[in-house]
C-alpha cells in the first residue's frame, strides 16, 4: 500500500526530519536535534507536531447525543458545549475499537481518531446509526490538525490570538476563533502530559499555520518534533496508545481505564464491562521498574521470579525525564501489586523488575489542580 | 545528507562497527554512521570480560530510544575490558562515536583478519553509495 503524506511532507523533509512509516504515513520520527532534546523540549518549553494522519468525524443531528451515548463508555449527555473529552469505543464484549477524543460543539460533536483505526471507527459508527437521526461525517482529508505542547503552548497561542487570551481557556475545552486570519477551531488538551492545544484549520492553510507557529514560538523554545518524542511523552504520564496498550482483545478495565466508563447509563458493551469490572480482570495493565539494567520493549515477556510466563510488555523504554528504564505491561491478576518482583526476558534473559506506581511522570495539568 | 566523520586510523564493517589496534590491542566501536542512524543512544548491553567472539559475530546490543541493534565483532578475539563510562553515559555513543564512546578492548586473535576489512577511505566510498 503507498503511505500517505501529510500537506507538511515537504516542510518536514526541508527541516532533514527522518521520515517513518506510521499508520499507513510518511511521518518524521525526528528531526536533527534528536528525540531526547525533543522531548527535553516540550517539558520545559514547547513542541509542535504534525499529528494530521489523526482522524476526524463529525456526529450530527437532532439525536447526535443518543446515538454518540449508545457507541462510547463516557456520558456525552453531561457535556456542555465547548466541553472536550477522552473516552473509548467498544464492541459488545468489551473490546477496545479505539480511544477517541470528543469535542462538544453546539449540538453536535467532533470526534478525533487514531490513524490506524480511520476506516475501522467509521464503518462501526456507520453501522449503529440505523434507527437515529444522525449523520457521521469523515472530516479527516479536509482537516488539519496539529498539536502545540509544553509550558510555553499559551505564551505561543497567546501572540495569535486576536484577543491574546488564552489563559481563559480551561482544560479540556475548546474554542473557534482565528489564529491571524486562519479560522482554527482549538482544543486544550494533548498527550504528552504537558498544557498546550490541539489546532483543527483548513489543510490549505498547513504549511502557513506551522511556519506561523514556529515563528511565533522562537524565543520561547517551540522546536518541531518527531514521533520518536510524542511516544516518550506520552508514555511517561501513561497515556495508552492503541496497538500498544489497548487493542481488541483488550477491554477498558482490564486498561485501567475505567474511569472513562459510565455505567449510568446505556451503551455498547456495557453488560460485558460490568462483568469483568464484577468478577475482576483476569490480567491488568501494570507499570514496572527494572532493578537488572535493560530496556524492556513492546513484546517482551513478563516473567515470574520462577520463570514462568505471566504477561507481555506494552511499551518501555529509558524514561527520558524519569531517567529510568520502566515500562508498561499486562500480567497476571495476582502480579498487579506494588513491589511484585517480576522479570523481563531481554534476549533470552530474565532481567529483574518491580511493579511500580504509574505514572512515571505527573501531568502537569494533575499537578496543578494540588 | 548529513556530514559524517570518520576515523583514519580505524577499519570498518560494513555493519558500521569500527577497530584500531592500540599497542597490540583491539579497540572497538560502531561508527559515527551507525549512531546517526540509531539515534539517541539509551542503553549498550556489552559482554563480560574474559569472553571470547569470531569475526562477525553479535558481540553487543546497542539499544536507542526506538530500537534494538546488534553489535558485530570486527575481528576475532578475547574481551579484555569494557568500557564501564557507557552505563551512566551511554549517550558518549552519540558524542564521540570513536573516542570516549568506544565499547570494548579485545585481545585480537588473527590480525590478518584486518584484511577482511574496510579502511576509512573505503568505508566512506561504501557509505556514500549505501547509506
Amino acid at each position: 500500500m503507498e503511505l500517505k503524506r501529510t500537506k507538511l511532507y515537504d516542510t518536514h523533509v526541508a527541516l532533514s526530519g527522518r521520515m517513518v512509516e506510521f499508520a499507513g504515513w510518511e511521518l518524521p520520527v525526528q528531526y536533527p536535534t534528536g528525540p531526547t532534546v525533543e522531548h527535553e523540549a516540550v517539558r520545559t518549553a514547547a513542541g509542535l507536531f504534525d499529528i494530521d494522519h489523526m482522524g476526524q468525524f463529525m456526529v450530527i443531528g437532532e439525536e447526535a447525543t443518543p446515538f454518540l451515548n449508545h457507541m462510547v463508555t463516557w456520558d456525552v449527555s453531561n457535556m456542555k458545549d465547548g466541553e472536550a473529552h477522552y473516552s473509548l469505543l467498544c464492541y459488545e464484549d468489551g473490546g477496545i475499537v479505539d480511544d477517541i477524543f470528543i469535542y462538544r460543539r453546539g449540538d453536535g460533536y467532533m470526534v478525533v481518531v487514531n490513524a490506524s483505526n480511520r476506516d475501522k471507527d467509521f464503518k462501526w459508527f456507520s453501522l449503529h446509526t440505523g434507527g437515529y437521526n444522525v449523520t457521521v461525517t469523515d472530516v479527516s482529508d479536509e482537516t488539519y490538525m496539529l498539536a502545540l505542547q509544553g509550558p510555553k503552548a499559551e505564551t505561543v497561542l497567546n501572540k495569535l490570538l486576536p484577543n491574546h487570551d488564552a489563559a481563559t481557556m480551561a482544560f479540556h475545552t475548546s474554542r473557534s476563533t482565528s489564529l491571524n486570519g486562519i479560522p482554527t477551531l482549538i482544543g486544550r488538551t494533548g498527550y504528552t502530559g504537558e498544557d498546550g492545544f490541539e489546532l483543527f484549520f483548513s489543510a490549505d492553510e498547513a504549511v502557513r499555520m506551522w511556519n506561523m507557529l514556529l515563528e511565533a514560538g522562537k524565543e520561547d523554545g517551540l522546536i518541531p518534533c518527531g514521533l520518536a518524542a510524542r511516544d516518550s511523552l506520552r508514555f511517561e504520564p501513561c497515556l495508552p496508545l492503541y496497538g500498544d496498550e489497548i487493542f481488541s482483545e483488550i477491554d477498558p478495565i482490564s486498561a485501567r481505564l475505567g474511569f472513562f466508563v459510565s455505567f449510568e447509563k446505556d451503551f455498547i458493551a456495557k453488560n460485558a464491562l460490568l462483568k469483568i469490572k464484577l468478577e475482576g480482570p483476569t490480567q491488568k495493565l501494570i507499570g514496572f521498574e527494572m532493578v537488572e539494567r535493560g530496556v524492556p520493549r513492546h513484546g517482551y515477556a513478563i516473567l515470574s521470579p520462577a520463570g514462568e510466563k505471566i504477561g507481555f510488555v506494552t511499551t518501555g523504554m529509558k524514561a527520558p525525564t524519569a531517567g529510568k528504564f520502566v515500562g508498561l505491561g499486562y500480567v497476571q491478576s495476582s502480579y498487579t501489586k506494588y513491589g511484585t518482583e517480576i522479570a523481563i526476558e531481554i534476549r533470552g534473559k530474565a532481567k529483574k523488575a518491580v511493579v511500580r506506581k504509574r505514572p512515571f511522570y505527573i501531568p502537569a495539568y494533575r499537578r496543578a489542580k494540588k | 545528507m548529513a556530514n559524517y566523520k570518520f576515523d583514519a586510523k580505524a577499519k570498518y564493517l560494513d555493519t558500521h562497527e569500527w577497530v584500531r589496534i592500540e599497542d597490540g590491542v583491539a579497540v572497538m566501536g560502531v561508527s559515527d554512521v551507525a549512531q546517526d542512524q540509531l539515534s539517541d543512544v539509551v542503553y549498550v548491553d556489552l559482554p563480560a570480560e574474559g569472553d571470547s567472539f569470531k569475526q562477525k559475530d553479535t558481540i553487543a546490543v546497542v539499544e536507542s530510544v526506538k530500537s534494538a541493534e546488534d553489535v558485530f565483532a570486527p575481528i576475532s578475539g578475547k574481551v579484555i575490558a569494557a568500557n564501564e563510562a557507557l552505563e551512566g553515559s551511554p549517550e558518549l555513543v552519540n558524542q564521540d562515536p570513536y573516542g570516549a564512546g568506544w565499547f570494548l578492548k579485545m585481545e585480537p586473535a588473527d590480525l590478518s583478519e584486518l584484511d577482511n576489512l574496510m579502511d576509512a577511505e573505503a568505508y566512506e566510498k561504501f557509505v556514500a553509495e549505501e547509506v
